[in-house]
């Protein structure tokens, strides 16, 4: 057995140390949010956060989460600027099939709490690991922008 | 069963349990006052009612009004990112006069006979469910009126529906809906009572530029449920070997080592199909196990002995060739007229150009992925299927179950495009759960086997010739299209494109050319071939728009004014007068190719792209427009080639005319999204083959478009018909003009020609 803190909460579980994150959240503790889409850290469909930071959940050991704290979609909603970035999403009208969007706003929500007013080219950067086949990329950059003016606003 | 499964079948059991719409008559027991054909009268059936199952137009199957005044609206298409649950929906709300925030969409089981036609496909939804849905509506706001002018002892024509409550302005009376919820439940069917349909002008939701959406708030919290969502207590988890190549089956397997994996509980056969195969699996050895990751380490340790195949030495650059030589001569006439010899003989100039497009791979964001439970003698089934009908014939089949005892819950769709039409997934699900009665067992495809096992968009040749004139107008004009067929999926033999491809932008091309003929000579297909988003609209699009391009150039004009030269006078082209019975099975009287709609398209894209302006060197403009799906797109793209070779799309303007605008939010997102496929299918899509085998496997050796790549800019124009026309499609008709807009925007810029995709290091 070991332990993982996930969402602020300590979860105990049974899991090999290769076992990536991803599956270890997803098919032994029941989160579902998080999404699988390539397995090898390409599509960011499965990110999450480990101590503030994006990771792909995808290829990131069990193991290696030992002692710090992962925050996944279910609870980005209390973090102010996760908050923000979903209300973002969601007024832009971003989703279209939406698999892709929980990685997505893991990784704008990243961005936006270390770089309050991102320019498009550092939009670009910074979510350039995350694929949307749908192709949302220009409400993506928009949302973004939104969500940043938001956040300055304080509405 | 966890909470999550319960949410799933709602559906069935909720209806029933508020079941606030009793006793509201079947189909065709209504008489309602629109304009509106029965098309049961007409001889041949087109649009929604020649469609399997038909449509229905009866609120009780899709209307449910709780005590608490929410109104339940069912929705029978699935959701794939095309916003369907959300567009058809507010069609209901708006006619019934319900206020969108107090909407929840329930999503139907697959049953057709129930629901009418649920097969998502087609960019037909819209098309052919929006007069249905607003008669769900309009008769359910009729029947909520009545309910309240009886309770309130007045006539019904003194009372209205609107937001959400019924009023009577005269008594300063009001009754919310749910407070009528248990009255109009009681209330019989209004037959031959005349229902009104709202007026343009009445609408709150429909047409209206505004960002609706049932899931979004879901979505983005990460409640929503897609394929791979369903949990249950004890449940399985599979992964599946598949053959390699096309045709092979198992002939052994040691199973030893994968079952040493911790967590991996059995390994099993899964019976194949003999070749031609349609939906069903391709067969292959299943290592099932406590958790996904457990079931792939399983894989990787199984020894599998796969056969021979007829398709082992199936490598494209050589079946390149082969299509190249098949184009060289005649093939089957699709369609002719005038003297092509003669025209070619006279021509002042003739020009020729043939075009390559790869096979490329739906890849949509969520792999298949499917779950199945089979308990006392009853078989439920959660998957993301765009065709929940087929789904729950091919799972009842493998079950060996009836139909009644079989039941398909729809998940949300992580992207369909074509390749979540085909149960092959779901029916691994069905035979894992056969060997574990009473738990829940979940097929998960890896993206490997997502992009191994594909139905593929099929690859081709696309070769054609023409003639000018010494005034620089087309004389003749010679397609011919050389591509393996979807057909070939369901009978042996097939070597020719079916009507369903020929008039995607082959046979069906609305140019004013007098001497022309268009042909597809055969060839065989050694790998699944399906419809991928717009299909042979693709080949066929590419080839014939880079080719208007080629010879605007030939003959020294701009490629604007060439083009809407071609099209020649506006006129309506009865479809079978360029040999099309097929016409995306819709009516040739009322859907017409309309030449001044293509025209119109053109010039709004055009002109809002800035078409003619001056451009900084290496940068140019690139025009294409396409007819498809009853719809017309054209696209302008404007675009830098830097030193090196570096591509840069700085704006992509898209004008599309797809009839009265439903939901123009969604329609705007489509063509933003259909923008960026065509602009990925175009720069790095290509799936390869060697030995048989696809050599792709991942997103780092098949690329899609990430958001550096998608334009700075994506501007979408809406274009009003002017005239009274039918719906059109959406989802897939703006894909077509990307690719060839792209492309004939790098010749404006750089004056190389791409003629065959993907363009990866061509501009290096």
């Amino acid at each position: 057995m070991r332990t993982i803190r996930l969402n602020g909460e300590e979860h105990r579980l049974d899991a090999p140390d290769d076992m990536p994150l991803l599956w270890a959240i997803r098919d032994i503790l029941g989160f579902t949010g998080t999404k699988f889409g390539c397995g090898m850290g390409l599509c960011g469909a499965c990110t999450m956060h480990m101590d503030g930071q994006p990771i792909r959940s995808c290829v990131t050991p069990i193991s290696a989460t030992e002692g710090r704290e992962i925050t996944t979609i279910e609870a980005i909603s209390k973090d102010s600027v996760g908050e923000k970035v979903q209300q973002a999403w969601v007024k832009v009208g971003v989703p279209q099939c939406g698999y892709c969007q929980c990685g997505q706003v893991m990784s704008a929500t990243a961005l936006l709490s270390r770089k309050s007013s991102p320019k498009d080219s550092e939009i670009d950067e910074a979510m350039s690991g995350n694929i949307c086949r749908c192709g949302t990329y220009s409400r993506i950059r928009k949302a973004i922008h939104t969500a940043s003016a938001d956040l300055k606003g304080g509405t | 069963m966890e909470k999550s499964f319960a949410n799933l079948t709602i559906t069935n059991h909720g209806i029933d349990r508020r079941g606030f719409l009793k006793g509201v008559g079947a189909t065709g027991a209504l008489l309602l006052t629109a304009n509106w054909s029965w098309s049961q009268e007409q001889q041949k059936k087109y649009g929604g009612e020649g469609m399997p199952g038909g449509t229905k137009n009866d609120p009780k199957l899709f209307i449910a009004i709780s005590q608490d005044g929410t109104v339940y609206i069912t929705c029978a298409r699935s959701e794939m990112g095309q916003g369907i649950r959300t567009s058809l929906a507010l069609v209901v709300a708006d006619e019934m006069e319900a206020d969108w925030e107090k909407c929840r969409v329930v999503q139907a089981e697959g049953d057709e006979e129930r629901y009418g036609n649920q097969n998502t496909d087609g960019s037909r939804s819209m098309r052919h469910w929006y007069e249905p849905m607003r008669q769900c509506g309009a008769v359910a706001r009729a029947m909520l009126e009545q309910a309240a002018s009886r309770g309130w002892g007045v006539d019904h024509e003194d009372v209205r529906a609107t937001k959400h409550s019924v009023v009577f302005p005269r008594g300063r009376r009001r009754a919310g809906f749910g407070e009528l919820a248990e009255a109009v439940a009681r209330l019989p069917v209004p037959m031959g009572s005349a229902i009104r349909l709202k007026r343009s002008n009445e609408f709150r939701y429909i047409g209206k530029e505004q960002t609706l959406s049932a899931d979004g708030e879901d979505i983005v919290s990460g409640k929503a449920t897609y394929g791979a969502d369903l949990r249950s207590v004890g449940m399985v988890y599979a992964v599946v070997s598949r053959p390699p190549v096309f045709g092979s089956k198992a002939t052994s397997y040691d199973a030893d080592a994968a079952m040493n994996v911790k967590g991996v509980i059995k390994v099993m056969e899964i019976e194949g199909t003999v070749v031609p195969s349609e939906f069903k699996p391709l067969g292959g050895i299943a290592v099932v196990a406590e958790n996904t990751w457990a079931a792939m380490k399983g894989r990787e340790a199984l020894k599998v002995e796969w056969s021979d195949s007829p398709n082992d030495q199936y490598e494209s650059q050589h079946y390149r060739r082969q299509m190249e030589e098949v184009a060289k001569k005649r093939g089957k006439e699709i369609r002719a007229h005038g003297d092509l010899e003669d025209a070619f003989a006279k021509a002042k100039k003739k020009h020729a150009a043939t075009y390559y497009l790869p096979h490329v791979a739906h890849a949509p964001m969520e792999p298949p992925a499917a779950t199945a439970l089979l308990k006392d003698d009853f078989l439920e089934v959660w998957a993301p299927t765009q065709a929940p009908q087929a789904a729950r014939t091919h799972a009842a089949e493998r079950a060996g179950l009836p139909l009644e005892k079989t039941r398909v819950n729809v998940t949300l769709l992580g992207g369909g495009f074509g390749r979540k039409s085909k149960a092959d997934f779901i029916n691994e699900a069905v035979e894992v759960a056969k060997a574990f009665p009473g738990k829940a067992a979940r097929v998960q495809w890896t993206r490997e086997d997502d992009l191994r096992h594909d139905y593929l968009h099929t690859v081709s040749i696309e070769h054609l010739e023409a003639s000018l004139s010494s005034r620089g107008k087309v004389t003749g004009w010679l397609h011919r299209s050389v591509a393996p067929t979807i057909m070939s999926i369901f009978a042996p033999d097939q070597r020719n494109q079916a009507a369903f491809e020929s008039n995607m932008g082959h046979g069906n091309v609305p140019f004013a050319i007098p001497n022309l003929r268009i042909e597809n000579p055969g060839i065989d297909a050694h790998t699944r071939i399906g419809w991928f988003r717009s299909v042979s609209n693709i080949p066929h699009g590419f080839a014939a728009q880079s080719f208007v391009s080629e010879l605007a150039a030939e003959a020294g004009k701009d490629h604007l004014r060439f083009y809407l030269d071609l099209l020649g006078e506006d006129r309506e082209i009865d479809p079978r007068s360029m040999n099309d019975g097929w016409n995306h099975g819709e009516n040739p009287e009322t859907y017409p190719v309309d030449t001044g709609r293509l025209r119109k398209v053109i010039e709004t894209a055009a002109k809002e792209a800035g078409w003619g302006k001056r451009m900084r060197k290496r940068r140019g403009l690139g025009l294409a427009a396409h007819y498809s799906f009853v719809s017309y797109v054209a696209t302008v793209l404007d675009v830098e080639v830097k030193k090196g070779g570096e591509l840069v799309i700085h704006k992509a303007t898209m004008a599309i005319d797809c009839g009265p605008q439903i939901n123009p939010d969604r329609i705007r997102s489509q063509m933003e999204g259909s923008c960026i496929m065509g602009i990925g299918l175009a720069t790095t899509g290509e799936i390869s083959f060697d030995k048989g085998a696809p050599k792709q496997s991942n997103f780092h050796d098949y690329q899609v478009p990430r958001i550096p790549q998608a334009p700075k800019e994506i501007a979408v124009h809406l274009v009003d018909p002017g005239k009274e026309v039918e719906l059109g499609g959406v989802g897939e008709p703006g894909v077509p003009p990307v690719a060839p807009a792209l492309c004939n925007a790098i010749h404006a810029a750089t004056g190389k020609r791409i003629r065959s995709l993907p363009i990866g290091e061509q501009l290096t």
